[in-house]
């Protein structure tokens, strides 16, 4: 008789229990709700009279001052050099509509956690959720490095101070995507902060859940093809 | 003759030698103690003092605020006097904290500042200071390094035994020097004996805001109430004061005051005192007196006159006031850190008279009195006595002490300090001061609980000891430091006014909790404005108040049109910054005030009244920006029937 096991893969996932990976997939997609209480990103604006730097958290709805009247002040500065006043969060599309991708994401990871939990769903859509949330992750990035720059350059023409790189071009006050840069008499530095820790965290879980998942299916299937097989 | 050459020569040689090898000594151990010394004192760049220090600036009026060991002055803190740096006393909200009875005084003569305590300890959390000349007592801010609150005491002249804390900060005391009539009337000087009277007021402090208010005074015999310390640990609930001029004399006192051979130190249980008083006791008398108060939210200060005091008549309290014998008209009266050695410095002799608190309390328990003076028992001298410090130095006047049971004495005439045992009364170590020291001030050395790392010695006269500058010289002080059994003179340093006490404390108590700005958003001024579109310019017949607002680096407006000669300009400005260290200055052509010092989120009022037509300008006086030259204005001002309307603009 011929062995009916290969092809009837819907039979194979449900005897194959993901539990493991499933509650890996629902913390790691939990994790992103960090972003919701933490800074996703910090930049720091220290300098000789500023022993304290300035501080900007940006978190996913909105820009905070690291102390308290730290956005005024950063504004005062900027003055100077004509840059636009630091965005309220009404003020930019980016700060209602992140709160909604976060949200939704970590909804979708839970969903599909619980559903993979009672072997509704395999490891693929783990995968699949990655690799959305890795793309829109770099979306991110370059949405915010697009912000930066129009805020370092698109200067006001009265600005006080009009300063130009040594080959003419006007300076430029973009603050480094990451790491530091020296501006002026300022030293900006750019780096993630809890928020987008916790979410790098997180994606590795699910990825994690995902990969857990696909050598679980292999293993399993073997076992299974084995049984099968001593049965027949 | 050669004979004689080569013994010349020889004894020259010798003589070259000997001072040769003293030199070289005396550089030696000098260099030595130099570079340890300069180690000691020496605060790198960006490094902060491990303690702070305030100084009494004596007739400047003002309480200044050093670091140590670096001896760096910090900050003037204007308390009594007028202060044209920041606008204080010129201000419209600053001039109501110098009002008094007399009216509006300008300055005074500022002695002892002693900072808060809880159980003894130092809390830091206001520094309290005494105004000489016109009583006063005023609190200072230990957050904003302010003065908050002033309060003049009736019925005292020369308010010289003050500003005392109880060791929980119940209250501050303050004791009068001069003997006056209370209530003050007119009546012959030389009729002073048995009718001149010393007011020691008990001025509560409230333990939440610090509130102050003239409890009651106990009104003394017409000694003079020269300085006082409060009980602590056992003691507590006793204070002490030295007089002097028991002889009651009214003339050439420095003569007629010194002929007994002992004086008194006053001992007054203040609790005994406080409970008759809260069961109704003492008597109130009319009277008028100031109270101003400052808030640091509307950023003004209000005085209010008051009219009654309660008196206390000493003799009606039994068991509340004694006097202790203390030999020649003693100076210094402080305590040790247990509370046990009430410590007398006869000024006019060479020995330190120690009493003991226990020892008075059995002396009171066995009424083992000597006499009496106006009704007050004089306990025997024998048997309040614990001990005698001979010194061997001339004219002590204060005494601070350290943790490990040592105590440290000024010597004026001698001009030296002396460190001695308690207990053992041995003299330890002594060490020169130069010159004619006063108060010496050891951070917590008047507690239970002092720091006893260094010691600064504030001197009368400083003659040589920096560049001449003139016929008119700074004070000098001295830090030395006593961490070994020997002190060590480690610097020098100029003071400002003339030190008399000091306070110090270590940093970590004050420098976290110190305020680095106002809040904009907490701002109570009734002229300020919060946001710069609220800036505008109203007049009412010829007041005019101006609403400005100040941000780096222009005011809100900088164009005023429609003044007018006679007008009595209002500029009330309030500074928007909110970053730490950026305040903005206001000076207007012919103020005839000062100038105003701004700091963030505050509002201050200068008072213009022009009086020539004509374009006037302002500017920012403190160095705010880049921009700092530009942040100016101009003020139009036409002639008083001019019919130009106001208006005002920024940036049109």
């Amino acid at each position: 008789m011929d062995k009916q096991v290969g092809p009837s893969g819907l039979l194979i996932n449900s005897q194959i229990k993901m539990k493991k990976a499933s509650l890996l997939m629902m913390l790691g997609s939990a994790l992103l709700l960090g972003l919701f209480f933490f800074p996703l990103w910090n930049i720091e604006l220290g300098a000789p009279q500023y022993p304290e730097p300035l501080g900007l958290n940006i978190h996913i709805n909105g820009l905070q001052g690291q102390s308290e009247f730290d956005i005024q002040n950063i504004d005062g500065l900027n003055h100077y050099i004509g840059m636009k006043t630091l965005p309220k969060p009404e003020d930019m599309w980016e700060f209602s509509v992140f709160p909604i991708v976060i949200g939704g994401m970590a909804a979708l990871g839970l969903l599909m956690g619980l559903l993979g939990f009672f072997n509704k769903i395999g490891y693929p859509w783990f995968f699949g959720w990655f690799v959305v949330m890795t793309i829109l992750g770099f979306l991110g990035m370059y949405d915010f490095n697009a912000w930066m720059v129009d805020y370092g350059t698109n200067l006001d023409p009265n600005a006080i101070m009009k300063l130009q790189n040594p080959d003419g071009t006007p300076m430029s006050y973009k603050p480094p995507l990451l790491g530091h840069k020296k501006m002026l008499n300022f030293d900006a530095y750019s780096y993630p902060r809890l928020g987008a820790y916790l979410m790098l965290v997180g994606m590795l879980l699910t990825l994690v859940a995902g990969y857990i998942g696909m050598t679980k299916k292999r293993v399993e299937t073997k076992k299974i093809i084995k049984k099968t097989l001593a049965t027949n | 003759m050669k004979k004689i050459y080569y013994v010349i020569g020889g004894l020259l040689g010798a003589t070259l030698l000997y001072m040769g090898c003293n030199r070289a000594a005396g550089l030696n151990t000098n260099g030595a103690l130099a570079s340890s010394a300069a180690e000691k004192v020496y605060v790198a760049p960006g490094e902060q003092d491990e303690f702070y220090a305030f100084l009494s600036g004596g007739y400047s009026g003002n309480l200044t605020v050093y670091g140590l060991p670096s001896g760096r002055m910090f900050k003037e803190i204007p308390v009594f006097s007028q202060f044209p740096t920041s606008g204080y006393g010129y201000s419209e909200e600053t001039k109501p904290m110098l009002n008094t009875s007399f009216g509006f005084i300008p300055w005074d003569d500022l002695h002892h500042p002693d900072i808060s305590q809880t159980n003894g300890e130092l809390d830091g959390r206001w520094v309290f200071v005494n105004g000489n000349n016109t009583p006063r007592i005023a609190r200072i801010s230990l957050e904003t390094f302010e003065t908050e609150e002033i309060i003049e005491i009736p019925n005292s002249a020369g308010n010289h035994s003050s500003a005392f804390i109880t060791e929980n900060t119940e209250y501050v005391i303050a004791g009068t020097r001069f003997a006056v009539p209370v209530p003050q009337r007119d009546m012959p000087i030389n009729e002073y004996k048995g009718n001149f009277k010393g007011a020691l007021s008990f001025i509560s402090v409230d333990a939440e805001t610090g509130r102050l208010d003239l409890k009651f005074q106990v009104i003394m015999p017409g000694f003079n109430y020269d300085l006082s310390h409060p009980g602590r640990g056992k003691s507590h609930g006793w204070h002490f004061f030295s007089t002097y001029n028991t002889e009651e004399a009214n003339s050439l006192m420095e003569v007629n005051s010194s002929q007994n051979d002992k004086d008194f130190i006053a001992a007054i249980n203040w609790q005994k005192i406080e409970e008759f008083v809260d069961n109704g006791g003492g008597t109130k008398m009319a009277t008028n007196y100031a109270h101003n108060v400052y808030s640091h939210e509307t950023h003004m200060g209000t005085s209010t006159m008051k009219n009654e005091v309660i008196t206390v008549d000493p003799t009606q309290v039994e068991g509340a006031v004694f006097f202790l014998p203390t030999p020649k008209s003693p100076h210094g009266c402080d305590v040790d850190p247990s509370g046990e050695y009430i410590i007398g410095s006869g000024k006019l002799s060479a020995d330190l008279t120690v009493h003991s608190f226990t020892k008075m309390l059995a002396a009171i328990e066995a009424e083992k009195f000597d006499g009496e003076a106006y009704g007050i028992p004089i306990l025997s001298f024998d048997d309040v006595m614990a001990g005698v410090v001979k010194s061997g130095g001339l004219g002590p006047l204060h005494t601070e002490f350290d943790a490990n049971g040592n105590a440290y004495t000024t010597f004026f005439i001698s001009s030296e300090v002396v460190k001695w045992r308690l207990e053992t009364w041995d003299v330890v170590d002594r060490k020169p001061t130069f010159y004619s020291v006063g108060h010496l001030m050891i951070p917590g050395g008047n507690s239970r609980k002092p720091f006893g790392k260094y010691v600064v010695a504030m001197n009368k006269i400083t003659k040589d000891r920096y560049l001449p500058t003139g016929p008119e010289l700074e004070h000098s002080a001295q830090i030395y430091d006593i961490s070994g059994e020997k002190m060590e003179l480690l610097y020098d340093f100029p003071t400002h006014g003339e030190p008399h006490y000091a306070a110090g404390c270590p940093a970590e108590l004050l420098a976290s909790k110190s305020k680095k700005i106002y809040r904009l958003d907490e701002n109570k001024h009734p002229y300020a404005v919060t946001n710069p579109s609220e800036a505008k310019v109203e007049r009412n017949g010829n007041e005019v108040h101006v609403y400005m607002s100040t941000i780096r680096s222009h005011f809100t407006p900088d164009n005023i049109e429609g003044i007018k000669v006679g007008d009595k300009v209002y500029f009330h400005i309030t500074n928007h910054e909110q970053d730490f260290d950026v305040p903005h200055g206001f000076s207007i052509i012919g103020q005839n005030t000062s100038e105003l010092l701004i700091m963030p989120g505050q509002t201050k009022t200068s008072v213009w009244e022009p009086k020539q037509v004509g374009v006037w300008p302002f500017y920012c006086t403190d160095f705010c920006s880049a921009l700092h030259q530009e942040m100016q204005g101009y003020v139009r001002v036409s002639p008083a029937n001019s019919n130009i309307e106001l208006s005002w603009s920024l940036g049109e």
